[in-house]
């Protein structure tokens, strides 16, 4: 699982589905399965990451997975070994798979080709974010049935974030239209090129632009650790860009809002939205939990069984079991 | 003595195409003339072959003194020979860089002991080619330079780049310059475009480039100086050149083979495919091909430039540039512009001689009495690269396993057949 792009439709739908008997764990007061058992999930952030190497270690231990943690901070890294280097002593240790932040695009790319157990990108610098598309995409369509046509705004740096382009990978595959708005220099005329086919992208100058008759508005982070960018002045981001009630209201009604985290409340989001009743922001954390657990089931669960068709039933049998 | 016979010698320096026998006598050529006799004189049957003049690559990187595990005087200019070159310009960025005559001197003894070719060194312009003081560029000369530049970087400013193109016009050298805004690339690893933002790499646009061509050739109209541009990839650029040479400046230019083959959206995260200036548009590209054909671009260069396999084996954004070239540059010249863009075998053998000569102030011909450097090359042999098989030290090529029709058959330098296929 390097990245949303290549996926076909029916991939995403599949592991859409597959999620569900997951997410119904996670309401119940028993929450541990069995299924990985005796399997290893090996954690290699390179990248300081909070919430997605934490969803990921739940999702392993809510399988009944161990894990096994690298941390840039604590790690040879800072005494100079190669990424190669360091991906083959952790496959040395025999984990089951690796899930991976780097802050190289293409590392997990990279990586994957050189080792034979499956790699997970959990995010590889501007490029892709398969996870949060998918678990997006769970929020999305658990909240509108559906993800076909829908009109979907995407806020903020869209240039620098592999959020926005494995959603625009994803839900342009199921016909999503979408707008972009956010500062010129991060929203550039490139971005129009990753449309699939029968799927638009629009850039418009003004969010307010962006806002009218949005299904869908995915907000995203300010990045202000950025490398050679020079930083737009937060007042001015807040003046032009920061979604408010007021520009939210240009939406349809039941519009959602998404925000990857973290969240920076005042900058990018008013409170007022962030913690309204279009805010899916908990829902989503919570489905990125759900995802995860069925993409690890995925990879290395069902390796063992006679026919993946069975899994899902299987998983569901499980769930139905700790209720 | 070596008699080449039965060849067809293409001299693009006199238009020559014709069945000729060359006799080569010492380093020297002794006559060329239809069905020579010589019976003293060793025979090189060059049947089906094309005898060049000895190609020159204007712009390589062997490494020595300071990189040796990337490459060597001696495997890089093996490499060479391997693709018909006779003579490759080395650029300075060693360790040390090559800014005084001592460096220049020992790279020279150094090659006249191990080098399969010629090697003409390329002195830095500034000292440590920081881009602040003026190199000891008159006594690197003396020493056997045959142009300055700062390549890996750009001349750091106009300022210093009027000095060194008064300086060096004074002294009958050529300035080449590594044309790129330092500004625009900073940080960037590829080309911008649909690509660099589909993959999430940072690029650099196009105009990096030409916005230094436009500033290098109001400096050579300022200065009268001969400027030479290096390793030109944008359509920009080459109309900047183009209008350049309208007006009479002396100003030249080079494409390498990497540059006229692919384009940017052949790139994902191979790092054998990031080089700098990176992989362009097609649009540019197809520029390119125009310009080799109608005479604006004046020489296909390699830019050879070796990168040990350790430090290309590690995530895109730490690769360093540059891809190796020798091997396959005649090929790529002849399937590119050849066979696939019906350009004549005349016109490619003048890019690999009687041009890059142009852009050193030499001539480059077969002729009696000159050089007795030749290239001899097949347009039609089928062959397949590979990489492992190559005399470079290093690997970092994007045409590995490429299979080619048409190829170097024989390098005769001085008289000697260095390299035989």
């Amino acid at each position: 699982m390097l990245g949303i792009e290549p996926l076909t439709v029916e991939q995403i739908t599949f592991l859409l589905d597959q999620s569900k008997p997951f997410q119904e764990i996670q309401r119940h007061p028993l929450k541990k399965l069995a299924t990985l058992r005796g399997k290893t999930v090996a954690l290699a952030f390179f990248e300081p990451s909070t919430r997605t190497r934490i969803s990921f270690g739940t999702a392993a231990a809510r399988l009944g997975s161990d894990t096994m943690n690298l941390q840039a901070e604590v790690s040879s890294l800072r005494k100079g070994e190669s990424l190669l280097d360091t991906a083959r002593t952790l496959d040395a240790m025999k984990p089951d798979c690796i899930v991976m932040r780097h802050s190289a695009s293409g590392a997990a790319e990279f990586v994957a080709r050189r080792l034979e157990i499956p790699v997970i990108n959990a995010g590889d610098g501007t490029h892709e974010h398969p996870t949060q598309a998918l678990l997006d995409a769970l929020t999305i369509r658990d909240r509108r049935g559906s993800l076909e046509g829908l009109n979907v705004a995407i806020l903020g740096d869209i240039l620098h974030s592999r959020v926005a382009r494995s959603n625009l990978h994803l839900l342009g595959k199921f016909g999503c239209r979408f707008t972009l708005g956010g500062p010129a220099m991060w929203v550039p005329r490139e971005l129009e090129s990753l449309a699939p086919p029968g799927c638009s992208i629009r850039r418009v100058a003004r969010i307010e632009q962006a806002l009218e008759g949005a299904d869908v508005i995915i907000v995203l982070r300010v990045q202000q650790e950025r490398q050679h960018e020079s930083a737009l002045a937060l007042a001015e981001y807040i003046l032009l860009y920061q979604l408010t009630p007021e520009r939210l209201r240009l939406a349809r009604p039941e519009a959602l809002v998404l925000h990857p985290g973290p969240m920076i409340r005042g900058l990018e989001i008013d409170p007022a939205v962030a913690d309204g009743p279009q805010s899916c922001v908990l829902e989503q954390v919570t489905n990125g939990l759900a995802v995860r657990m069925a993409l690890l089931f995925e990879l290395i669960g069902s390796a063992q069984t006679e026919s993946s068709a069975v899994a899902p039933a299987q998983a569901k049998d499980a769930a139905d079991a700790a209720r | 003595m070596l008699l080449v016979k039965n060849g067809r010698v293409l001299d693009p320096s006199r238009g020559t195409d014709a069945m000729l026998d060359v006799l080569l006598e010492g380093d020297r050529i002794a006559q060329v003339a239809p069905a020579i006799s010589a019976p003293s004189a060793e025979v090189f049957d060059a049947t089906g072959m094309v005898v060049a003049p000895g190609f020159i690559d204007l712009h390589c990187h062997l490494r020595e003194p300071g990189d040796e595990p990337s490459e060597t005087l001696e495997s890089g200019t093996r490499a060479a020979a391997r693709g018909g070159f006779t003579a490759v310009c080395a650029m300075p960025n060693t360790k040390p860089v090559n800014d005084n005559a001592s460096v220049t001197r020992a790279i020279l003894e150094r090659a006249q002991a191990a080098a399969s070719v010629r090697v003409w060194p390329i002195g830095a312009a500034s000292r440590g080619s920081k881009g602040e003081e003026l190199a000891e560029i008159a006594a690197m000369k003396q020493a056997g330079i045959v142009a300055v530049s700062d390549d890996g970087r750009p001349i750091a400013t106009a300022r210093l780049l009027r000095q060194v193109m008064d300086y060096c016009r004074s002294l009958d050298l050529p300035v080449i310059d590594h044309c790129e805004d330092a500004s625009l690339a900073a940080g960037a690893v590829m080309r911008e475009g649909n690509q660099s933002v589909r993959l999430g790499l940072r690029g650099m646009p196009a105009a990096t480039e030409s916005i230094a061509v436009a500033r290098d050739v109001q400096v050579a109209e300022l200065t009268g100086g001969r400027l030479h541009i290096a390793h030109l990839s944008t359509r920009a650029s080459l109309e900047l050149v183009r209008a350049a040479k309208q007006r009479g400046l002396p100003v030249t230019c080079e494409v390498t083979p990497h540059h006229f083959t692919l384009t940017d959206e052949d790139l994902a995260y191979d790092t054998r495919f990031k080089m700098n200036p990176p992989l362009a548009s097609r649009s540019d590209r197809d520029a390119l091909l125009a310009g080799l054909t109608d005479g604006t671009v004046d020489a296909i260069a390699t830019d050879h430039a070796p990168h040990e396999p350790a430090l290309k084996d590690v995530e895109f954004d730490r690769a360093p540039f540059g891809v190796t070239g020798f091997e396959t540059a005649l090929a790529l010249g002849l399937e590119q512009l050849v066979h696939t863009g019906g350009m004549t075998l005349m016109r490619l053998v003048e890019l690999f001689t009687a041009g890059p000569a142009r852009a050193l102030g030499i001539t480059r011909r077969v002729a009696t009495g000159e050089p007795a450097d030749l290239t001899l090359f097949s347009s039609e042999h089928a062959w397949t690269f590979r990489a492992v098989e190559s005399a470079s030290r290093s690997r970092n090529t994007p045409f590995d396993g490429r299979s080619f029709r048409g190829a170097p058959m024989a390098t005769i330098v001085a008289g000697r057949i260095v390299w035989r296929r």
